[in-house]
């Protein structure tokens, strides 16, 4: 997408992304603002699922924890606006701000280990924040906090109707997908690739592989925090659900479903896992079935998700040409 | 201080150190011999629950639902390993966890249809239902019991993997699997056997426990995280670090719920201790595993001669 617009992937995706640019006009004009709710949840996780996709494709750290940058950003809404301060720029730089410590602090620890234990630490750290929120009488515990104001942007885009909040989740998505194409394509982001396959020999390079890996982590959980941070002033109510394991497995389906290590991949894997989840809970309430025989089949069958498809199609199209 | 309480709360913390010990000793050999990781283990233990359930309600007897429970469950764990997780050994991590994710979906929602979404009771015999008394102790007769059959089955354990033949081989695919396969050892038999015990302990574990807080959908995927914990903190492939471990962590889990906030109040005003508190206390099992890692990445007991 980022280059011409010479394969029918790249064809697919830039139509996506004008699609996506029109949609708060399209659904008017249809008159289905539900639709429009639908798609702001889904570029919100979209972003969430760029920012693992960076740790976790591009990377090759599985962490199984990612949700709880989403529950840290939500809060970084809930708490301030449960003291009346509504301010949106100090909810971002709340959001960003501890986002980036307790990833700092969690990934330097969890990042010493690799593989089974790297997977299992993040999780644990994970479940940690879960139930330290789930402890925190007075913000709900399990019950949860009402947001009962979106943050506010003085002298900017507010965030107040339904379109102007689409157009800030549209926008950092944006912004998102190109600082990791970006990012990736910097030495970096190099560096970071090139130990995902071979870690001793860039440390022959010279390159400390380790604070590498730790500056992508934190800033793959600050990118994560922002999204939560739209996920709170969006659902106006926020609880320890958001956080749970279960909730980072799933951005894991849904890097999967689109194709790890892929620059759009997260965007669409994440759009197919919100429809088919709104299509299928409409249908049956044992619609987690039908998911979970996906994701079997997904890995034991389909690698390398949708993106994997699209550039099948490109391959056997430059054959006909 | 109230000495009644303290032991009573020594004994819940026993019971849950053993009951994340049935957990984690499957988990961990699994782990540490075929270099699987299952998620979807807390499944086993959820399965485990509701198959003691509908045999307690068919037969009326508790020691049958336990039996045919345990077969039942060890079943399914064999299948799940010849079916999937033997497809997968040799694939990367990243697959074990989504696959086993899948796994833990379609089972959750497999007792969802075929149980219903509201939990399922276990009655208890009249003869565990009592109490007995130690002096001025009372204790619940069934909490003993939990406590007995943990033991036992870690000293079975035990002997299993030091003694008998059948944990030689165990121990020696754990070390190095290509050299047990070139003595003309069928590994795979080996491996589903290793996977149906793990399964069939997890099952326990929820059947023992079913009881007390009765059987529902996704029971076992909190508790879960805890017996990752202890199969960190005491060595991935390790039976002994796991006992150990899941010993320390019930334990502490349970005291600090009840006396972390007088503690703290001897340090700062009581005001603040009772809302610091819970919070601190729910940190602490991770706080300790970071500690641990932080100068043991390989855990407290790792198994000898492993890597």
């Amino acid at each position: 997408m980022f280059g011409l617009l010479d394969s029918w992937s790249a064809r697919i995706y830039a139509l996506l992304l004008l699609v996506l640019a029109a949609a708060p006009f399209i659904f008017d004009w249809i008159d289905q603002p539900f639709y429009l709710d639908l798609l702001s949840r889904g570029l919100i996780l979209a972003i969430a699922v760029v920012s693992l996709n960076l740790i976790l494709g591009f990377g090759g750290m599985v962490s199984l924890g990612h949700a709880a940058y989403i529950g840290i950003g939500a809060y970084a809404v809930g708490i301030p606006s449960y003291y009346d301060y509504y301010n949106g720029w100090l909810h971002l730089a709340l959001a960003l701000a501890v986002s980036a410590v307790f990833a700092l602090v969690t990934g330097a620890v969890s990042l010493r280990t690799k593989g089974v234990y790297f997977i299992m630490i993040t999780m644990a750290f994970g479940q940690m924040m879960y139930f330290t929120f789930l402890s925190l009488e007075e913000y709900g515990a399990d019950d949860g906090l009402v947001i009962y104001s979106r943050s506010e942007f003085p002298d900017f885009i507010s965030m107040d109707s339904s379109t102007g909040l689409y157009y800030w989740i549209f926008g950092l998505l944006l912004a998102s997908l190109l600082f990791v194409h970006r990012l990736v394509h910097a030495r970096f982001g190099r560096v970071i690739v090139g130990s995902r396959f071979n870690e001793q020999r860039m440390q022959a390079l010279g390159f400390d592989t380790y604070r590498y890996r730790l500056a992508c982590y934190v800033i793959s959980a600050m990118m994560c925090g922002v999204a939560g941070m739209l996920l709170g002033n969006f659902t106006s109510f926020i609880s320890p659900d958001m956080i749970g394991w279960a909730r980072s497995g799933e951005l894991i389906f849904m890097v999967i479903i689109g194709g790890v290590a892929s620059f759009m991949g997260p965007l669409v894997g994440t759009l197919v896992f919100v429809i088919l989840e709104e299509a299928l809970s409409a249908i049956t309430v044992y619609w987690h079935l039908i998911f979970g025989i996906m994701l079997v089949a997904l890995v034991l069958f389909g690698k390398g998700g949708i993106h994997g498809w699209l550039c099948l199609l490109d391959r056997q199209r430059s054959e006909h040409d | 201080m109230d000495w009644n309480l303290l032991i009573t709360q020594l004994m819940n913390g026993l019971q849950l150190g053993l009951l994340l010990f049935l957990l984690a000793s499957g988990l961990t050999l699994i782990f540490g011999i075929m270099d699987f990781i299952n998620l979807s283990h807390g499944s086993f233990y959820m399965i485990g629950a509701y198959f003691c359930g509908s045999i307690v309600a068919y037969t009326g007897s508790f020691v049958l639902g336990i039996l045919i429970g345990l077969v039942g469950v060890f079943i399914v764990g064999a299948l799940v390993e010849w079916f999937i997780a033997r497809k997968l050994y040799r694939e990367d991590h990243l697959d074990h966890v989504l696959v086993t994710f899948g796994l833990i979906l379609i089972f959750d929602t497999l007792v969802h249809i075929l149980w219903g979404s509201s939990g399922m009771a276990i009655p208890l015999p009249d003869v565990l239902n009592g109490q007995v008394t130690l002096g001025s102790l009372v204790l619940p007769t069934y909490r003993l019991l939990i406590i007995a059959a943990g033991l036992l089955v870690a000293a079975i354990l035990y002997i299993l993997v030091t003694k008998t033949r059948l944990g030689m081989l165990i121990r020696a695919g754990a070390s190095n699997r290509t050299m047990v396969e070139a003595l003309g050892v069928n590994i795979n038999r080996l491996f589903l056997f290793v996977f149906a015990l793990g399964a069939a302990m997890a099952g326990l574990a929820g059947m023992l426990i079913a009881p007390i807080t009765e059987a529902s959908i996704g029971m076992g995927n909190d508790i879960i995280i805890i017996a990752f914990v202890v199969v960190i903190i005491g060595g991935i492939g390790s039976v002994k670090g796991a006992f150990y471990a899941a010993m320390l962590l019930g334990l502490i889990d349970t005291l600090s719920r009840s006396y972390l906030d007088l503690l703290l109040g001897l340090t700062m005003p009581s005001e603040y201790a009772e809302t610091a508190a819970p919070a601190l206390s729910a940190m602490l099992v991770y706080i300790l595993m970071a500690a641990v890692l932080a100068f043991r990445p390989q855990g407290l007991f790792p198994p000898a001669g492993m890597k």
